[in-house]
């Protein structure tokens, strides 16, 4: 597989058990992506979709992304130019639903505590490498199986379902 | 080394004598529902790919049941939007608004069957584990590309086994039993793996009990959460047939049919003393986060909701009336009910459990999913409580992110709504008199902090 540069970018932190709705609130679910990306985690941080960056990374603790199986959580992060979400470990549901949009995951435990809000932070997908560029301080996560970051350089399921299918993972 | 529920059904599926715990694989899905949140999306992305029909028409399941009836003019758009699809792609099996909730309406109209690989754009798919498939939930990219090629990528889960020992007391209901799992193993114990409620008292739980208990699998992160199929499961299937909704039970019944080796593997093995497990409450705003009742009575609401995928079954709601019977609501105390399905409330209505709701002040919204995801049909405004049979308590789950929510089983929230705080089913006369439901109330000195402050 083709070797991803690392993503570099500023932090934006949070705690456990960010679930699906903090990500993508009811209420919102039949609006449009424009409207509903900016409503993405309004009840911890009014102030996060009007203010990430594209290329910037969220940290969080454990168990990111829990709840439901909606694929616009993942999609709002996506869509608001977040270039990777690492966290203290994921919900299984987030995670499939974040490689399935194409948007680079990496649990990484400890994260959490190693990160604030605002700091230069590296992630290295191959090996699974996070490093706090301000502190110091380099982590060690554990990178995705490489059928998972097969389908994540694709693009995500729907470029697999165009071009040649599964057909190499089995 | 044998095989666990789980690594049988996908070998099965994937054309393999054998699997373990961590090897990816490619398997056939048997059974793929998705539900009008996502179902045109799933459908814009087969057209945009150029996919004119679905892998199985049989095996392809399509309800509303999350706006319904449309609870905005987007929402009613929306619909249009699918039946527009559901034409086109000629599909079957397709349930209108206010037939039911997907996961009542794939047991109840005979879709399930032990054995089978389920898979639905919903996070609670987990529920059908109840009938012995591994089922579980995936996002709409996902299930465009399982309905565009009837396969789907897994990776073989670990399993944990929760083996049910003892007898329930009195007043307390299975939810308790699940309730006190998440609370004591936590809401990622099973994070990536799969579940098998199993042990001796296992024979003692209904099929709509297993399907309360498979649904919350999901909160402590189970890819699957099953009951291996036994009588029980046997008598439901037959039941069916005795009903009309299907033909053929035993063949189908045997078709997919596996069971768990006695020599498999299983990460953890927990036994679940049911004789020590009392009613329970999850606090907020975590499914984990759960007491006693006794820890929470006394905690004012200001609205009770008994539905959902969870407990909003014939059994929930026969429950629920046995405590509201001759009673009436707390005249603070909004009281929702929504049956799961329109044969739930059909069968409600024809023994008098409507009757009997409605009668202690209940207002009834048709089957669907409203509420309980936060959708429409009883969000609360900033500083309300609610205590509901449903499965989760996020925060901004029902409405305002000032909000707070409290899982219970359908005795306790009917209770509760008796009383107008957190009530111990067990303790109903006490508290239904005047003097107590004034007394014990702690509305101001109970703070449940979030934790996702960042």
């Amino acid at each position: 597989m083709s070797t991803q540069p690392a993503i570099k970018g500023k932090t934006w932190c949070f705690g456990d058990g960010i679930s699906t709705d903090l990500l993508s609130p009811g209420q919102y679910a039949v609006d449009s992506l424009e409207v509903r990306k900016m409503h993405t985690l309004e009840s911890v941080d009014p102030g996060f979709a009007t203010g990430v960056q594209l290329g910037d990374v969220v940290v969080a603790g454990r168990d990111f992304g829990c709840g439901s199986s909606r694929e616009t959580a993942p999609e709002n992060l996506k869509e608001l130019g977040v270039a990777c979400v690492v966290a203290d470990s994921f919900s299984r549901l987030f995670l499939r639903n974040a490689v399935a949009i194409g948007l680079p995951v990496l649990p990484c435990p400890g994260v959490s505590d190693a990160f604030s809000t605002g700091s230069d932070i590296e992630v290295d997908l191959a090996t699974g490498d996070v490093h706090n560029l301000g502190s110091g301080t380099v982590l060690h996560g554990e990178p995705l199986p490489e059928s998972m970051r097969r389908i994540l350089n694709a693009g995500g399921m729907l470029a697999v379902l165009k071009s040649d299918g599964l057909r190499a993972l089995a | 080394m044998g095989m666990t529920l789980a690594e049988k059904i996908l070998a099965r599926a994937s054309g393999k004598d054998r699997v373990a715990a961590g090897e990816f694989v490619v398997a056939k899905v048997d059974l793929a529902m998705t539900h009008d949140i996502f179902a045109h999306q799933v459908f814009d992305h087969l057209v945009d790919a150029g996919i004119t029909e679905v892998f199985d028409q049989e095996h392809t399941v399509i309800v509303m049941d999350h706006l319904v009836p449309p609870s905005t003019t987007a929402a009613a758009e929306q619909h249009k939007r699918i039946r527009d699809h559901v034409a086109s792609f000629g599909i079957e099996n397709f349930y209108e608004a206010g037939g039911g909730i997907c996961h009542q309406l794939l047991p109840e109209r005979g879709h399930v069957w032990p054995g089978m690989l389920v898979v639905g754009t919903d996070s609670h798919t987990t529920t059908h584990g109840a009938l012995g498939a591994a089922s579980t939930g995936i996002g709409t990219s996902e299930m465009s590309y399982a309905l565009a090629t009837g396969t789907l990528w897994f990776r073989v889960p670990e399993t944990i086994r929760f083996d049910l020992e003892g007898t329930l007391g009195e007043g307390v209901a299975w939810k308790d039993v699940v309730l006190w799992i998440a609370g004591k193993f936590g809401t990622d114990v099973a994070q990536y793996r799969s579940i098998e409620f199993a042990g001796p008292s296992a024979a003692q739980v209904s099929v709509s009990s297993r399907l309360t208990i498979c649904n919350m699998a999901v909160e402590m992160g189970a890819k699957f959460g099953m009951f291996a199929p036994d009588e029980v499961t046997a008598q439901y299937l037959a039941g069916l047939e005795d009903s009309g909704v299907v033909e053929g039970w035993e063949k189908r019944y045997a078709e997919k049919l596996v069971e768990a080796d006695p020599d498999a593997s299983y990460l953890a093995v927990h036994k679940v003393p049911l004789s020590e497990i009392g009613p329970q409450v999850a606090l907020p705003h975590q499914v984990d986060n759960v007491v006693p009742v006794a820890d929470a009575v006394g905690t004012v609401i200001q609205q009770a909701f008994i539905g959902s995928c969870t407990n909003g079954r014939l059994e929930d709601l026969a429950a629920a009336a046995a405590v509201l019977k001759g009673r009436q609501v707390h005249p603070r105390v909004r009281l929702i009910v929504a049956p799961a399905s329109r044969w739930v409330f059909q069968e409600a209505l024809r023994q008098g459990i409507i009757q009997t709701l409605a009668d202690a002040g209940a207002s009834v919204l048709p089957a669907g999913c409203g509420p309980c995801f936060g959708g429409h049909g009883g969000l609360m405004a900033a500083g309300e409580r609610c205590i509901g049979t449903h499965n989760r308590n996020f925060v901004g789950r029902m409405g305002s992110a000032m909000a707070e929510i409290f899982l219970a089983s359908p005795e306790t929230v009917a209770a509760s709504a008796i009383a107008g705080h957190i009530a111990d089913p067990r303790e109903l006369a006490a508290a239904t008199t005047p003097a107590a439901s004034q007394q014990g109330t702690r509305e101001e000195d109970i703070v449940y902090a979030t934790s996702h402050q960042g």
